[in-house]
């Protein structure tokens, strides 16, 4: 009995430090991202068998184990967009390999992964933001004006230019870190972060009126109008294209 | 008692010394083997062998996932794929038959670590009665079968020096090192045998795979034992050598059937008098001529602790 009860505090107190530690060991630094079609970061924790069959079916030695002192869940694996970028296989097989599912099978389109999403967080430094057109980020994303645009934009500090300001599209950014790996400064201005750290969510309840607008075909709260104008005779005002309108016939020329 | 400084030297004189280390190369070679066979891949480009004893893939066919690991993962709420779940049933099968702590001695490679230090504590004669419990590694893999149903994810996987240390020297070691060698220092120091034979939840939880199997250490020349007690100071789990050899009186059958014997058949190395052999479970009746009692054996798996 006496016996039973020390081996019991033993084991106790060892499970007390290991419930800390694998407290702290829950989070994954912002610069870490898993393979495609990994898991929610808890539900990946709980399948990764820490087997390591992922990091040797990737053709890019993209991916590695998380050693003992990396601020990583020891064992699973992850990659860092500025070291290697993920390449995305068409075969994915970091997906393939994986043999607990901690990697989701389901996942047979590599452009429907979800490893992060590219911010360009520093607009003082990006050179586009300069007036310049370096576009590197843009031209190597794989979803090549899909995930990245380039959005026109006066420059002002010239009075004459454009600025072609790289904008990243969540509905096509997989999180590959090509752009991150690319960007020409030292530190790049654009980097992936886990969407649990950069993606936003709309409370459940918005409704946008002119979608709701388009989707029942007319407004919902008001009967649509004609928007009237008092006008001086002889002038109309056209909403799309137009503006507005001296008509033909009428006495006063257009100006 | 022994006359011998170290256990097995008059194996030697009377067997060879071959015959009374065969055994030990044998689990040496099968250790450094497997080791090798994972090491192949990231050394030499040459991948028979992908992965690391959590979870493998030979030829590219064959999966083994190591049931420990995988159940720790069904604790934590996974429902794992197939390919985990058949190999860890083909891992599973496999101790059924030569037994579950086979795993600790023939395969595991943290026993290298233990064994180094066991063979440092006798020659430093650092000795002392531990008084920590070999049932403790049954509280420690309760316990690290709740806690991933506490908290979602595998605990265990975090400090397990098993794994750590296989992972760690094919995919980088890290800081592991750090916790073999706590296990290193708390073998030499603390406790004989002490992580292996009392706290390693990892063989606890592969004893259990060997309460029926197959191969077993036989003791059925034991009216041959000379007292030495060579074997007791070899074996890591000693208490399962005792009523088997010396109570065949009480009926006790010639199997060593303890499910923590681990197979590793250094008994039968440094037993000069050939008591013990490697066999089959079966015909576990006690022999006439070691035995006054006519009844039959109703020794169990029950373990002396």
């Amino acid at each position: 009995m006496k016996d039973s009860s020390r081996s019991l505090s033993i084991v106790a107190l060892m499970s007390l430090g290991l419930g800390v530690y694998s407290k702290q060991s829950k989070s994954l630094p912002a610069n870490a991202l898993r393979p495609p079609g990994a898991l929610e970061e808890q539900d990946f924790l709980s399948a990764c068998l820490r087997c390591g069959l992922c990091v040797r079916d990737c053709p890019f030695d993209t991916l590695g184990l998380a050693k003992s002192g990396d601020d990583i869940n020891v064992g699973t694996p992850y990659f860092k967009a500025r070291e290697v970028p993920c390449e995305m296989c068409d075969d994915i097989p970091c997906v393939v390999a994986c043999p607990s599912g901690a990697l989701d099978k389901s996942l047979t389109n590599i452009d429907d992964a979800r490893m992060g999403l590219a911010v360009l967080f520093d607009q003082e430094n990006c050179l586009n933001y300069q007036g310049l057109r370096c576009d590197v980020c843009y031209r190597v994303c794989p979803a090549i004006n899909q995930a990245i645009t380039l959005e026109h934009r006066p420059n002002e500090r010239t009075g004459k230019h454009a600025m072609f300001i790289p904008t990243v599209n969540s509905d096509h950014c997989t999180g590959c870190g090509k752009c991150e790996y690319a960007c020409v400064l030292e530190e790049a201005a654009i980097k992936i972060f886990p969407l649990t750290l950069v993606a936003g969510k709309a409370d459940d309840h918005y409704r946008m009126g002119w979608e709701e607008k388009q989707q029942h075909g007319s407004s919902l709260v008001a009967p649509d109008q004609q928007h009237l104008y008092n006008l001086p005779s002889g002038q109309s005002y056209d909403y799309d294209k137009e503006g507005l309108i001296f008509e033909e016939n009428s006495s006063g020329a257009a100006q | 008692m022994s006359p011998n400084a170290h256990p097995g030297q008059e194996a030697i004189i009377a067997n060879g010394w071959f015959q009374a280390n065969r055994w030990l190369i044998s689990r040496r070679l099968s250790q450094i083997t497997i080791l090798v066979l994972f090491l192949l891949g990231p050394w030499f480009g040459w991948w028979l062998v992908k992965g690391n004893l959590s979870s493998s893939l030979t030829l590219g066919i064959l999966p083994l996932t190591d049931p420990f690991v995988l159940l720790q993962s069904l604790a934590s709420g996974h429902w794992p794929e197939t390919a985990s779940i058949i190999g860890a049933l083909i891992v599973i099968s496999f101790y059924l038959i030569v037994g579950g702590r086979a795993y600790c001695a023939w395969v595991c490679p943290v026993n290298l670590v233990t064994d180094a230090a066991f063979w440092l504590r006798e020659r430093l004669g650092l000795g002392g009665a531990s008084s920590l419990s070999r049932k403790t590694r049954y509280w420690l893999l309760g316990a690290t079968l709740i806690m991933p149903v506490v908290s979602g994810q595998i605990i265990w996987e975090l400090v397990n020096p098993v794994s750590m240390l296989h992972r760690g020297l094919i995919f980088g070691i890290g800081f592991a090192w750090v916790i073999l060698l706590a296990v290193f220092i708390f073998d030499l120091f603390v406790t004989r045998r002490g992580w292996c034979s009392h706290l390693c939840p990892m063989g606890a939880f592969y004893s259990l795979l060997g309460t029926h199997n197959l191969v077993r250490v036989r003791a059925d020349n034991r009216a041959a034992c000379n007292d030495c007690l060579d074997c007791y100071r070899v074996c890591p789990e000693q208490q399962v050598i005792r009523t088997v050899l010396k109570d065949a009186e009480k009926g006790i059958g010639p199997v060593i059937d303890a499910p923590n014997c681990t197979n590793c058949g250094r008994c039968i190395d440094v037993c000069a008098p050939n008591v013990f052999h490697m066999g089959l479970r079966f015909n576990n009746k006690v022999s006439v001529e070691t035995s006054h009692l006519d009844r039959p054996n109703h020794s169990s798996g029950v373990e002396v602790l």
